[in-house]
């Protein structure tokens, strides 16, 4: 079974003229690392808040179309029952930060689910070490920086161990390195522990290496969706104004001049140095 | 000009942000500020138009000491964008947001009219003329706090993580628009964790950590420098961590654009004869 799976789904906010997301059939299977991209206003964040009932329980609005995640038909759930199953992270941490003590936000959800006290602090404190926020479990989520949100908000998801974890540029606020802790750790969750990964970015330097399946949107349209690489290289995608990485658009130009680099186009500037160490002599 | 003398400078109550900062951008240059969360980058931008006064040292702005101006008029000549727009946008529609400083400055009601056109304009905002900017996603919402400072046409403009949010596309105008505003004459800090982004533009590059300063200099210079890059939390441009890795082919070390890169490479493999 599909851990996220729509069929023609097509959604209109209340007092819209037209749908922000239109006809979008998509398959994410149980597992999956999937990473969502677009040009901004694509329409990645009204199909992400359709992932845990927001839409359209909360937003209201019209939604066509079928919507099945974790087993359970979207419009005939509760967001809080789907919340069991699916944790999102929003853009902006602010908007989902409301506790007096880091701590307390983290465990919020859990307090939610009825945990045993003990469970609980084993899971937050888990959750705190993984996103490197320990230290600051007793201050408030309002006096820390834009970054050190974000991790909070990844925390408070993490602690729940849901099945599906879906991240809507959960760290545009850190700095690259912090970020990719983030993503290494969402990255092991994946493989370790099975969570299926939505994960919506422009950046797809830092996040393409992670994705099995990567779908592209425009215009609240699905325009490319398949395997990572074989969409990345192919001249489509090249057309919607995705922003490809660097070591991938390297390693076209360098194969159209004529150099032998394989047929596997790199995803991570480790992969292409593999590349070049085969192609030229290395003494 | 921007002056920044030993500053140094302390929350109320809370962290030295700031521990004796001494910088100087001189007009018409383009600056990246970069440096890990929490390095004090945004603490010191605020200082260049006044938000906050230094706890000691100065911070003078065309020869104008910061702490003998106020932020209104501060504000004529240096423009801020903020990194969270949120924190900046409150008017019911995108043309009021934008209309909003250029009434504070007094402007003639045809001139805010023309600005606010060619603000919309640039920012491929027109369509959002008369939308909320509280229905717009966060990458729009981004936008439209960069034209309603843009509006104004300051001499100095401060953008705070300008590319959180946006797209290839977007991130590709920004570019463009700031190489433009380079040929006016403006004066452009951002403050960024976006290396690759910074790899495009290659402007001078200032490293921060801890409230210090760690480096200063060329973009090409600073972001091929692997120790002083992973001091301060930030990751090597692709192509730079590429040219690292193949070290022992002795080829040109500072590289970061892609097509330099391409240059290089092809070179290399034509001399080895293949």
């Amino acid at each position: 079974m599909a851990a996220i799976e729509t069929r023609n789904l097509t959604y209109t906010y209340p007092g819209g003229t037209k749908p922000s997301i239109s006809d979008v059939s998509i398959k994410v299977e149980k597992g999956d690392f999937v990473l969502i991209t677009g040009p901004s206003g694509c329409g990645k964040t009204t199909l992400c808040r359709c992932f845990n009932g927001l839409v359209p329980h909360f937003y209201q609005g019209e939604l066509k179309g079928e919507i099945t995640v974790a087993g359970m038909d979207v419009t005939k759930h509760q967001t809080h029952e789907l919340a069991k199953h699916v944790g999102l992270v929003f853009q902006n941490p602010e908007n989902q930060l409301f506790a007096l003590s880091i701590e307390k936000d983290v465990a919020f959800g859990l307090e939610n689910l009825g945990f045993s006290r003990e469970e609980m602090r084993e899971r937050v404190d888990w959750a705190l070490n993984l996103t490197g926020i320990y230290d600051l479990r007793e201050r408030s989520p309002h006096e820390i920086s834009g970054g050190q949100q974000q991790r909070v908000a990844i925390a408070a998801v993490l602690a729940m161990q849901p099945e599906i974890i879906v991240l809507d540029e959960p760290t545009s606020f850190l700095d690259p390195l912090s970020a990719e802790r983030i993503f290494e750790v969402i990255h092991e969750l994946n493989k370790n522990l099975g969570i299926t990964v939505v994960l919506v970015e422009h950046r797809l330097d830092l996040t393409a290496k992670y994705a099995n399946h990567i779908i592209i949107m425009d215009e609240g349209k699905v325009r490319s969706d398949g395997e990572t690489r074989e969409i990345l290289n192919s001249e489509q995608t090249r057309l919607i104004g995705v922003g490809i990485p660097k070591v991938t658009l390297l390693y076209e130009l360098l194969k159209k001049e004529g150099m032998n680099l394989g047929d596997v186009a790199p995803l991570s500037s480790d992969e292409m140095t593999k590349l070049l160490q085969e192609a030229l002599r290395i003494r | 000009m921007i002056e920044v003398e030993n500053v140094r400078f302390r929350y109320p109550g809370g962290v030295e942000a700031l521990k004796g900062v001494t910088l100087s951008i001189r007009n018409g240059e383009f600056v990246a500020i970069m440096g890990q969360n929490g390095a004090g980058k945004t603490t010191l931008v605020k200082h260049f138009n006044g938000l906050l006064k230094p706890s000691s040292g100065t911070v003078r702005v065309d020869g104008v000491e910061t702490t003998k101006a106020s932020v209104a008029s501060l504000s004529r000549s240096v423009g801020f964008v903020f990194q969270n727009p949120d924190h900046q946008l409150f008017s019911e529609t995108v043309e009021e947001e934008i209309a909003f400083a250029l009434k504070n400055f007094g402007f003639e009601p045809e001139t805010i009219q023309k600005q606010i056109t060619w603000a919309l304009n640039l920012l491929s905002l027109t369509q959002y003329q008369k939308t909320s900017p509280f229905m717009l996603s966060g990458g729009e919402r981004k936008r439209v706090a960069l034209a309603s400072v843009l509006a104004w046409d300051p001499q100095i403009l401060i953008l705070d993580e300008p590319t959180i949010g946006q797209d290839h596309e977007q991130k590709e105008k920004l570019r463009q628009f700031i190489v433009q505003l380079q040929t006016q004459g403006k004066t452009i800090v951002i403050v960024t964790h976006d290396v690759e982004f910074v790899a495009e533009c290659n402007p001078r590059v200032v490293l921060m950590k801890e409230g210090t300063i760690v480096a200063d200099g060329e973009g090409k210079e600073i972001l091929t420098n692997t120790e002083a890059i992973a001091q301060s939390s930030i990751v090597l441009p692709q192509i730079a961590q590429i040219f690292s890795q193949l070290g022992s082919l002795g080829l040109s070390k500072n590289v970061i654009d892609l097509y330099e890169a391409k240059e290089i490479l092809l070179r290399e493999w034509e001399r080895q004869g293949k």
